[in-house]
């Protein structure tokens, strides 16, 4: 088997891994070194799925001993197997880098033999990278569940980023798909991997050189729609990763229909871009807008509006918030506010120390007026001439593609919304709200 | 802001050249209707002023920026420099004036309409300096690696220090064809230069092949069920692509259409079919 067909067999069979940041990491080329990282991360191309690409993302082997439903690489599948020497991934990764196409690697595995057996070999793959390559660049590297610690941590210090994959929501879906694994051995390493980082944080203080471990921490991903788990339930773990295991990211990946199974969607399913797209939205609201999971759903409402943004969602629900005035409000309430991002709360509370601000001043900062307009006052005054009714606010919230989804196609020019689509708009979202809260 | 003047300056489109415009309209209280840079086509029939670039006139505008200023707007104003905006020149002397009076807060002063407009301008170079860490593909020659770039705005500078400590020990240069400049490095020694066409060489077996297996690990790594080419194009628009390894010679990511029959291109699906043992062994 040539390269390329190895390359391309492992590459299919690793695509599905979401995780392909190489952020976190800050480190200086040193002499006789190849590569850098960078802490806010490179994309280095983006597939024809617009997902980034920056790192070389490859398995060792796409061969597994075990038999997980949801996974392309299960011992039952008929599908090609391949495997990667230690020489040829460093080599690959040395070329590829060299050449400016990657930021570094991700490498993953399937088990061969045994998880010690497999990890074994990918301690050997980044031994050679690091130290005899002197390989500098990004690496991030799947911790295989049920190794042993002393090869855990080893894999650690070579590393940039580790992930255990929790793969599956909650415990029941792990035992009816992932037989061969338990929420235990997925947490397991995951604590290992945070006491680790803590205790080389500590270690740092006291000596300077001590070795990284992890620099760039850990990170995990879920698999969305293959179970009949609730948004609030993901959510929920996911809030908890993030406080209990100290958690960088939280990935979301919609399942992609790879085997039959019968307890799987069919195959022609089509994977739920959109819910993962608002589980994504939920989630920077979790890391960046000082939101909390129980805010965003509850037990009563536990999946997220497809018509509404999280955060549009939250603040329609909660109008005695409003109106915040731009001028005054924190930059707490200014977050909060949908229209306002990081960035242009931030410019606004670095612009306002200049001068009051008006509404095309806020236009100009990068507010997106059609939706902070029903939220906000300038200088005490709403916006003049805005009229908010229950219709209007709903319809300029929601971008044009949300609604032409809801629309059926209509011939007649004047009524592109009659009131019986938007009456319909309550019942779309009934699913994600109690009855009572929805205007 | 003084006066309108009715002429134009011209000068030698150096960052220096234009400190001096500066102080020539504060040395006459005058503000010029353009700024010209030599060789620039000019618009307006105006009368034009030679300003002639003076190291010692540049060195006394641009030691007042951090003190009369702040630091922080000595970088804006070079970034600005870099920038691909139209009317720059115009731009900064406004933005001066505006420093100059108002000192370290007109950093703040976002919604004026001139800070504003530098403020993007910057923010697009910067974002466009962003991109190509990532997207100049280098080509190894030997023991040299170089690559092509088209920028809108003069990205080099800001994308140097980057490139200079990632490859350390590597001879390479960049070279922008836009701006006809070159960062060239090697071990210990750096500098941008002016080059006025470079033409790559043929690349040899080895180069073709890490080629071959990159477009082959891009075109493996999409996932086909959740192909979306609007995304893709707005992450990485098209005038990129000219230079991107992975998209360069294949139809298919460019137009979506068929593919090219000779290579294993997973991404339409259809055309792995070709070798079918992927399918059918086992």
């Amino acid at each position: 088997m040539d390269m390329m067909e190895k390359l391309e067999i492992l590459t299919a069979s690793a695509k599905y891994d979401v995780a392909c940041t190489s952020s976190g990491s800050d480190r200086k080329n040193q002499a006789g070194g190849l590569g850098n990282a960078v802490s806010m991360g490179i994309c280095h191309s983006f597939a024809a799925d617009g997902r980034c690409i920056s790192l070389l993302k490859v398995l060792m082997t796409n061969g597994c001993i075990y038999d997980c439903a949801y996974c392309v690489n299960r011992k039952s599948n008929q599908t090609r197997r391949a495997a990667l020497s230690p020489e040829e991934l460093a080599d690959l990764t040395m070329q590829f880098y060299r050449r400016n196409y990657i930021e570094g690697l991700f490498l993953s595995s399937g088990i061969m033999r045994s998880p010690d057996y497999t990890t074994e070999q990918m301690i050997a793959a980044l031994e050679l990278l690091r130290n005899t390559y002197h390989f500098r660049g990004y690496i991030h590297v799947k911790a295989i569940p049920g190794a042993d610690d002393v090869l855990l941590s080893r894999l650690g210090l070579l590393a940039d980023r580790m992930s255990v994959n929790i793969e599956l929501p909650s415990q029941q879906s792990l035992g009816l798909l992932a037989p061969d694994k338990s929420k235990n051995s997925i947490l397991k390493p995951m604590s290992l991997i945070k006491e680790k980082i803590n205790e080389n944080r500590s270690d740092l203080v006291k000596y300077n050189h001590a070795p990284r471990f992890a620099p760039a921490g850990q990170s995990t991903q879920m698999i969305v729609g293959a179970t009949p788990d609730t948004d609030f339930r993901i959510l929920t773990l996911t809030e908890g990763l993030y406080r209990k295991y100290g958690l960088k990211r939280v990935f979301f990946s919609a399942y992609t229909p790879v085997v039959e199974h019968s307890l799987l969607p069919a195959l022609d399913t089509k994977p739920p871009l959109l819910r993962e797209h608002r589980l994504y939205q939920a989630d920077w609201l979790l890391r960046f807008y000082g939101f909390q999971a129980g805010e965003l759903l509850d037990e009563a409402a536990p999946n997220f509006n497809p018509l509404l943004d999280p955060k549009c969602s939250w603040a329609v629900n909660h109008r005695e918030q409003f109106p915040v005035e731009i001028n005054r409000a924190a930059y707490e309430q200014l977050l909060r506010v949908p229209g306002i991002g990081v960035r242009s709360a931030q410019r606004i509370v670095k612009a306002r120390r200049a001068g009051a601000l008006d509404f095309t001043a806020l236009k100009k900062l990068g507010v997106v007026l059609k939706r902070a307009q029903f939220f906000i006052t300038c200088k005490g005054r709403m916006l003049e001439g805005l009229k908010v009714s229950e219709h209007t606010l709903l319809r300029s919230l929601m971008s044009g593609q949300e609604l032409a989804a809801i629309e059926p196609p209509q011939y007649e020019q004047l009524t592109l919304f009659s009131d019986s689509d938007l009456a319909a708009l309550p019942a779309a979202g009934a699913a994600a709200h109690k009855g009572g809260d929805w205007p | 802001m003084f006066k309108p003047a009715a002429l134009a300056y011209t000068y030698d489109g150096s960052f220096e050249g234009l400190l001096c415009c500066v102080f020539e309209s504060y040395q006459w209280k005058e503000t010029p209707l353009a700024i010209h840079s030599d060789g620039e086509e000019q618009g307006l029939l105006l009368e034009s002023k030679w300003i002639a670039t003076d190291s010692s006139r540049a060195g006394r505008v641009l030691k007042s920026l951090p003190l009369r200023i702040c630091p922080e707007a000595e970088e804006l104003v070079r970034l600005g420099f870099w920038s691909c905006t139209p009317d720059k020149e115009l731009l900064l002397l406004n933005f001066l004036y505006l420093g100059f009076t108002h000192g370290r807060k007109v950093m703040n002063m976002l919604a004026d309409d001139t800070v504003n407009t530098l403020h993007k301008a910057v923010q697009q170079l910067r974002r466009e300096a962003h991109l190509y860490l990532g997207f100049v593909r280098f080509s190894v020659y030997g023991p040299v690696m170089a690559a092509v770039i088209e920028p809108k705005g003069f990205v080099l500078p800001v994308i140097q220090d980057h490139f200079c400590d990632r490859f350390y020990g590597e001879s390479f240069m960049i070279y922008d064809k836009t701006h006809r400049m070159a960062l060239i490095h090697q071990p210990g020694q750096q500098a941008i230069i002016p080059l006025e066409e470079w033409i790559p060489p043929e690349p040899d077996a080895a180069e073709e092949e890490y080629r071959r297996l990159w477009k082959g690990f891009y075109n493996a790594i999409g996932i086909r069920e959740r192909r979306n080419d609007r995304l893709r194009s707005s992450l990485m628009p098209k005038r990129y692509w000219k230079h991107l390894t992975e998209m360069k010679g294949s139809t298919t990511a460019v137009s979506g259409g068929k593919p090219t029959g000779s290579s294993k291109m997973l991404e339409e699906g259809a055309p792995r079919l070709g070798d079918g043992e992927v399918f059918n062994s086992q």
